[in-house]
């Protein structure tokens, strides 16, 4: 079987044709330089995603508190992990870096927040007193 | 009313602001930084998307993260920062910055100031679509901050308009978040975002993106009802019998980025195609104490350009306050065939700098030429890639030997 | 004695507010959102000097006596007006006996100021006009307001002077006994009424028609725009109008009140059924431009920030219906065409104090305040009066809308007195009209009015009905 890409490792976006015998990327080829084999061989049997989104924040300035997953994730499992963090809240503040959840779906990704949520009503410490 | 001198004001906290601040701050220059929002960062704020960073940090960030970083760098310097803090009028003759806040108006009165204030999004009235006007019409960005900063969603089924990286991302995140993603629908032949970004954010959702096409009329009386489109000829102009109805309550816009110049536009000199401050390889305009960075110069793609733009403008700020900027004459970049956005419009002697630019039209093999002095081979050339390309000293010295030097990019 | 005005356009809102002068219940409803939705949105916002209309007709007095009271009713209301002049031009010798005939009529119908001019004098005031001017009429008193703005303000002094308002409520009948006014029923109740106005714009035929009376159809004629953004700087300083045709007077080129510059109306007639279809359509907004660059044809187009179309109220006979009716108490103001708004002032004097004054015996009451003070400004107050204003309340120091300089405190102003939806808060202070369009305001004005009317921000809608602009969470 041979399976069309796009390698996305650089601007260039090479056109890429992985073969693959046995559930086994067997060749690749359109390939300029070794980054774009090696994206095929992944992305043909298990395309692997960063995922980013959002999760629920209690008694914070914001709502929400941006999210990634520290590691890339299978793309099959994207609905599943997506569901799970539905389900999670976190208690402000937030720390930027801080783990919300470890391990997440099995998948040896952690889930870290890529910003920080202060407590509601704190006073914004970039507002200094320039004038005074 | 307050009144404050500084030496750098920068106006702007997102990543050229913030950059360029932290540069100016590191020169040894007393720096001020304005930020209208609540919090720095700007765009980046929203943009809570992973991809930021990789020429930076070398790291794939999120938006709010690589904000994070520029502010962390800033901070260190002891630069001042107000944000909640809006300029709203500059007087050149004075060069006396007007600004306001819930601490009152005040007037900053700087020796060098840094233009960055970044972009807007086009509107949907700009488009000049036929129909009437709905609730239900956002543009990515809008959409973007809705959903990311205050937890709502604009409606149920949407279709996108416009196939740049905002949109792109959008298109993902709303299908992410249980919207129906009807359909990104897209005007040129080839999308206008990064290559990436299609396949991670339609391929990867079956989201289908429509190139050629065009919106012909949008429905409903209070909220949007339908939205119908039609493929378009080579002069944009929709073939009747190809259009196509979709039932979607949402429609979300990303069809371009305008750089924000209003407060300077009455006394600085644009570049029409950048829409932004003609800029040296200093990133100074055409007024000697204004200095300029970021989407408001031209609109860049990657937040690595546009802090490293930033840079120079917060460093060649300084220097002007200090009286160390380089005044050697200068070379000015003319564009010829097939260039739309290019950076800096003219080079300084003795500063060896970086060139961006954006091609007008998608091409396979192509030449880039500048002046005689270059001429560099490119794989492939796409609008929604700008190309980098970084001047050492010895190339600079010849191609500012000339007054003027061409810059095009040749299919090959 | 209780008297109902069905319609918060310009011209019931005025009569609204002139009946506020006498000793009665007054009542206005209005089936939108908010005030000035109708006709008086969507238009040329151009005080019309009178000399296009015929001499001898209603029109023709109400405009010119319409304009002459702008001068003091935008004063007293706080409402932008400016006198900046118009010019009518013709671009061939054909078209010149034509300028003469509207000089004359202009003469005629008392028009202050008209002056024939050579194209030399024209080209001089005007240098952006196509050189292919041959003359133009110069006439100074002609304006440019804002016309929901004066609908607003006038609604606000009405109320401070005792009116009772109701908005998105629509009057869906009315009782008539004995050839009488008696009840007015709406969606949302019943109310015994003595007397009831009827300035129900593109509606009126259909107000008419509950009271049982025989009335000409009235009939939306679109006109379509675009409109440039401020950065256009001063291409003209008048506002332009080409020769007149016969139906229309022709697509112009106008500055607005707050810098930019409008270009249109084109002129299509429409079913009578037609009355909400305010879509723009492709050849209506390319009619508008090119007739526009007709007059100044270095229009950068780039620079439109929006197109928009207005329904104009078209009786058969073009003349207003302005007057006490053959029912007892039912009295209109119907068929308000262009120059509707310059004679708004002049008819709801006429109608209030000519006419419904002695049919209904009304008497002045004595507590009559003609002063309203229109939403502060910030940033068009003087350095320490806006320090003042931010000190006592720090939210006039926060801009919510950058393109027009709008704070915080403006929006909160706008829905204390009265702004519900994104649009209300928008036509009170101008934040989200500017280039943008609200791509950077829209949020912050609907959490803002979210808090402060106490609503989930899910209910908010751009412009009341089923208008929402948002739909569900993410994550609950
Ligand atoms: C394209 C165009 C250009 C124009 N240019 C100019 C110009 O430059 N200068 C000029 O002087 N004039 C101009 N005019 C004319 C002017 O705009 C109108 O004459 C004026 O605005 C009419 O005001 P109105 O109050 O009668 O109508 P409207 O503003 O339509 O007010 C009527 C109100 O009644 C409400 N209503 C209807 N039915 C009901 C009901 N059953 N219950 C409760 N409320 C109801 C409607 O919602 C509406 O708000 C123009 C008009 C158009 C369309
Ligand atoms: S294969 Fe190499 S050169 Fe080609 S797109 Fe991938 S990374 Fe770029």
């Amino acid at each position: 079987m041979e399976k069309k890409l796009i390698c996305v490792s650089c601007p260039i976006g090479c056109e890429l044709t992985a073969r693959i015998e046995n559930g086994v990327v067997t060749s690749v080829t359109g390939n300029r330089c070794p980054h774009g084999e090696a994206y095929a061989r992944q992305e043909a049997i298990d395309p692997m995603r960063v995922l980013p989104t959002s999760v629920r924040v209690i008694g914070g300035e914001l709502p929400l508190v941006s999210v990634k997953t520290d590691q890339p994730v299978p793309k099959r499992l994207i609905w599943q992990i997506m569901d799970h963090i539905r389900t999670l809240s976190i208690e402000a503040p937030v720390k930027i870096g801080q783990v919300l959840a470890e391990n997440i779906m099995e998948t040896g990704a952690n889930l870290v927040a890529t910003r920080e949520v202060r407590l509601a009503q704190e006073q914004s410490p970039s507002r200094s007193a320039l004038f005074e | 009313m307050n009144e404050k001198s500084v030496d750098v004001l920068v106006v702007g906290g997102g990543a050229a602001g913030l950059a360029a601040a932290t540069a100016a701050a590191n020169a040894g220059a007393q720096t001020l930084l304005l930020e209208r929002d609540e919090e720095a960062g700007g765009v980046l704020n929203q943009c809570i998307h992973t991809g930021f960073g990789l020429h930076r940090y070398h790291e794939e960030l999120a938006g709010p993260e690589f904000g994070y970083r520029l502010l962390t760098e800033l901070t260190r310097t002891g630069a001042e920062v107000l944000s909640g803090c809006s300029v709203i009028n500059i007087d050149p003759q004075g060069r006396a910055v007007e600004a306001m806040s819930p601490e009152g108006r005040m007037t900053i009165h700087p020796k060098a100031l840094v233009w960055a204030s970044g972009a807007r999004e086009r509107p949907y009235g700009a488009l000049m679509a036929p129909g009437p006007r709905p609730a239900g019409i956002y543009t990515a960005g809008l959409a973007q901050r809705f959903v990311n900063i205050h937890g709502f969603l604009p409606g149920k089924r949407a279709l996108i308009l416009g196939s740049g990286d905002i949109g792109l991302i959008m298109a993902r995140r709303l299908r992410l978040e249980g919207m129906d993603v009807l359909a990104v629908v897209e005007l040129q032949p080839t999308p206008g975002g990064l290559m990436r970004n299609v396949v991670q954010c339609l391929e990867d959702y079956d989201i289908p993106l429509l190139l050629s096409h065009s919106i012909v009329g949008v429905e409903g009386h209070e909220r949007l009802t339908g939205v119908t489109i039609a493929r378009v000829d080579e002069s944009r102009r929709p073939l009747p019998g190809t259009e196509k109805h979709f039932a979607v309550d949402t429609l979300i816009l990303s069809i371009g980025l305008i750089p924000e110049n209003e407060l300077i536009l009455p006394f600085t000199p644009i570049d029409t195609v950048n829409r932004g401050p003609r800029v040296n390889s200093l990133m100074q305009t055409e007024v000697p104490w204004l200095f300029a960075a970021g989407n408001n110069v031209a609109v860049f793609d990657l937040v690595d350009s546009v802090a490293a733009v930033g840079e120079t403008a917060g460093r060649s700020a300084a220097l002007y306050v200090q009286g160390n900027l380089p005044r050697e004459g200068s070379t000015h970049l003319v564009r010829g065939k097939n260039v739309l956005h290019l950076v800096p419009t003219s080079l300084v002697a003795d500063v060896p700098t970086t060139i961006y630019l954006r091609a007008s039209r998608t091409m396979g093999q192509a030449t880039l030429h500048i002046g005689d002095v270059i001429s560099r081979k490119l794989p492939v050339v796409r609008p929604s890639e700008m190309i980098e390309i970084h001047i050492p000293q010895d190339v600079l010295t010849r191609l500012t030997r000339e007054k003027e030097a061409r810059v095009e990019v040749i299919e090959t | 004695m209780r008297i109902a005005v069905i319609g918060g356009g310009i011209v019931g809102s005025l009569i609204a507010r002139e009946l506020t002068r006498y000793d009665a219940d007054i009542l206005l409803f209005e089936k939108e959102a908010d005030i000035g939705w109708g006709v008086t949105k969507a238009n040329s916002a151009v005080v019309h000097g009178g000399f296009h209309e015929t001499p001898g007709t209603d029109r023709a007095s109400f405009c010119v006596e319409g304009n002459r009271l702008y001068e003091s009713i935008s004063r007293e209301l706080d409402v932008p007006f400016k006198r900046i002049g118009a010019y009518v031009v013709a671009f061939s010798d054909d078209e010149v006996p034509a300028l003469h005939l509207l000089y004359e009529q202009g003469l005629e119908n008392g028009v202050p100021g008209l002056e024939l001019q050579d194209r030399e004098t024209v080209l001089t005031r005007e240098p952006h006009l196509s050189p292919s001017v041959v003359a133009g009429l110069w006439s100074p008193s002609v304006g440019i307001t804002e016309p929901w703005g004066l609908a607003i303000a006038s609604v606000e002094n009405a109320v401070a002077n005792g009116l009772d308002l109701h908005v998105a409520e629509g009057v869906t009948g009315l009782d008539v006994a004995d050839s009488r006014v008696k009840r007015m029923i709406t969606g949302k109740g019943e109310y015994e009424v003595d007397a009831v106005v009827n300035a129900a714009g593109l509606f009126a035929d259909r107000i008419a028609e509950m009271a049982g009376i025989a009335q000409p159809i009235i009939s939306p004629r679109r006109g379509e725009y675009a409109l440039l953004d401020k950065k256009v700087g001063p291409l003209v300083s008048s506002v332009i109008f080409p020769t007149p045709s016969d139906i229309s007077k022709g697509t112009l080129v106008v500055p607005t009140i707050d810098g930019g510059i409008l270009l249109g109306p084109t002129a299509k007639d429409l079913p009578a059924g037609d009355k909400t279809a305010t879509e723009t359509t492709r050849d209506g907004v390319h009619e508008a431009i090119e007739g526009a660059r007709r007059l100044v044809p270095d229009l950068d187009l780039s620079l439109v920030v929006k197109t928009f179309a207005g329904l104009r109220p078209e009786t058969p006979d073009k003349q207003f219906i302005v007057g006490q009716s053959d029912v007892d108490g039912f009295f209109q103001a119907a068929g308000m065409r262009s120059p509707g708004l310059t004679a708004a002032p002049a008819v709801a004097q006429y109608l209030v104090h000519e006419v419904m004054a002695s049919a209904l015996n009304l008497v002045k009451k004595r507590s009559f305040d003609p002063v309203r003070h229109g939403i502060r400004k910030v940033i068009e107050l003087s350095g320490e009066e806006a320090d003042a204003l931010i000190e006592a309340d720090p939210s006039y120091g926060s801009v919510i809308c950058q393109c027009n300089h709008v704070t915080e405190g403006e929006v909160v102003e706008a829905i204390h007195r009265g702004a519900r939806t994104l649009d209300g808060v928008k036509f009170r202070t101008r934040a989200g009209f500017g280039r943008c369009q609200g791509g950077f305001c829209t949020d912050k004005i609907l959490m803002i009015l979210a808090r402060e009317l106490n609503l989930s921000p899910g209910s908010i809608t751009l412009r009341g009905g089923e208008s929402e602009v948002l739909s569900g969470k993410v994550r609950l």
